[in-house]
């Protein structure tokens, strides 16, 4: 009951700016605008006709590879240079240099490279997402308290198990932050891409849906569907932060 | 009694921006086997520097630590340091913290020896708690577990009760005095809590402002357990007090 009375004032906006919308494209005659009526009759022919699922499919597959080798790239660089002083100062200026560099400035690199396949956007996801977590992960390892490090040595373990029992989940909130906010950028970019030559994804879907025939009800459908997935990816993040091994970081 | 930590002539300064800092000027004392030695002093005037010093976590200037007549080479697990601000890894349970130091062992072996010094701290019921879910007394209780699962030969406490309440306070040092009675450690204390050296250690040595040295050291001949409202213990309080400078 508390929930849904908190949720009330958000509701009640966008119910409001949709009747706006709704108000303005009566008022305006607009024939190329569309109602909020028209998204929806538009949304249900995709899902009718099953190329809704289709481009779903393949904007979560980019993501999903791109995301991942980011994951596996990104967080051993992020420890390795966290823990190893030689190769942050050698890295990071690289790195610093590199990570300002839109994604959508790599496309005609991207389509030079890996052409207009799968593998393109895979790559510019990749390259978007990636910073973030090597980034995060080094500054995690770096901010790694040293009375931990000190207890650690104190007890005289082996490497492995300082690696394993401190530094790693001293670390792993961290990574959860950098995985989050890779993800979302990977979202954000896979969009972008799919924009140049692909035949599938959401980011077509918009591209398509204009070219072929102004349909602007789609173009919007779209762009509605895409912030939803999104919103979702990131309560999926969420769900990490929730974990045991990292509730001691953000419990307060 | 035979010697356990012998710290001769030792000496450290850190660069300051106006010069080296002079913390530590030739401190010398020893701390015989299964002895409680406390050092009070003023704050800041480079108590934790010197037990840094003495654990093995810093290196000296100059002059030589010495622990069982060995030149100090570093930290290890004969000496466990207990710090003040408690260094329980929050992102194990109180068990794992407890077998955290432990090797050589099956599984089991270490979970029964973890249990066992947690039900010896009172921590019977919370073995697989986070810290986080724990009060600061419990911490430091899990803490003090810690160290004394390896069976370390000597425990360094950096104040290690001094972000407690007075009532918890109290408590603990009636803890680590039965626990001692237990299992004999050489102890030595940090502290800047005067009644607390009194009421736990067999010696107290009071230390100078920065740089620290060895100002005074006082015998606490009196028998456990210690009446804090005794005049014995009140009158070695005025006289520790006032080689602190704080005359009442």
């Amino acid at each position: 009951m508390v929930r849904w009375k908190r949720a009330l004032p958000s509701l009640a906006v966008m119910a409001l700016l949709i009747a706006t919308w709704w108000a303005l494209v009566v008022a305006t005659h607009s024939v190329v605008f569309p109602t909020p009526w028209q998204v929806v009759t538009g949304t249900l022919e995709l899902i009718r006709d099953g190329t809704l699922w289709q481009h779903i499919g393949a904007s979560l597959f980019r993501v999903g590879a791109g995301f991942s080798l980011a994951v596996a790239v990104g967080v051993p660089l992020g420890l390795w240079m966290g823990w190893v002083r030689g190769a942050f100062t050698t890295l990071n200026p690289i790195f610093q240099i590199l990570r300002p560099i839109s994604p959508i400035a790599w496309i005609p690199i991207a389509i030079l490279w890996f052409g207009v396949g799968n593998a393109s956007p895979i790559y510019l996801i990749f390259i978007s997402s990636v910073f973030p977590m090597v980034v995060q992960t080094t500054a995690g390892v770096h901010t790694i308290e040293r009375r931990y490090l000190r207890a650690a040595e104190n007890f005289g373990v082996s490497r492995s198990t300082l690696f394993r029992q401190v530094v790693i989940p001293a670390v792993l909130p961290q990574i959860i932050v950098g995985m989050r906010v890779g993800l979302g950028v990977a979202w954000l970019v896979v969009v972008a891409a799919e924009m140049i030559a692909l035949r599938s994804g959401l980011g077509y879907l918009i591209i398509d849906s204009r070219n072929a025939g102004n349909r602007y009800d789609l173009v919007i459908a779209g762009m509605i569907i895409i912030g939803s997935i999104g919103l979702l990816l990131d309560g999926l993040m969420r769900l990490l932060e929730g974990l045991e091994r990292v509730r001691w970081r953000y419990a307060h | 009694m035979p010697t356990k930590i012998e710290v001769k002539d030792v000496r450290k300064s850190f660069l300051g921006k106006e010069g080296p800092l002079r913390v530590v000027e030739g401190v010398s004392f020893s701390v015989g086997d299964g002895e409680l030695v406390a050092i009070v002093g003023p704050s800041g005037c480079g108590k934790t520097t010197l037990m840094n010093l003495i654990a093995g976590f810093e290196r000296p200037d100059r002059g030589s630590i010495r622990i069982d007549g060995a030149e100090l080479m570093g930290s290890s697990p004969k000496g466990i340091l207990i710090s003040q601000h408690g260094s329980v890894f929050p992102w194990l349970t109180v068990r794992e913290n407890l077998m955290f130091g432990l090797n050589g062992r099956t599984r089991s072996e270490k979970e029964a020896l973890a249990d066992h010094y947690a039900a010896m701290v009172g921590l019977t019921g919370f073995e697989r708690s986070y810290p986080h879910e724990l009060s600061g007394g419990m911490l430091k209780r899990a803490e003090l577990a810690r160290a004394l699962v390896v069976k370390p030969e000597i425990l360094y406490m950096d104040e290690p009760f001094s972000a407690l309440d007075a009532l918890m306070n109290l408590r603990m040092r009636g803890e680590l005095l039965r626990i001692l009675a237990e299992e004999r450690h050489t102890v030595l204390l940090i502290t800047h809590d005067v009644e607390e050296a009194i009421h736990i250690a067999d010696r107290i040595l009071v230390l100078t402002p920065r740089p620290a040295q060895v100002q005074a050291a006082f015998e606490v001949a009196l028998p456990h357990p210690r009446k804090l409202t005794s005049p014995e213990v009140q009158e070695l309080r005025v006289a520790i007090l006032r080689e602190l400078g704080v005359d009442r």
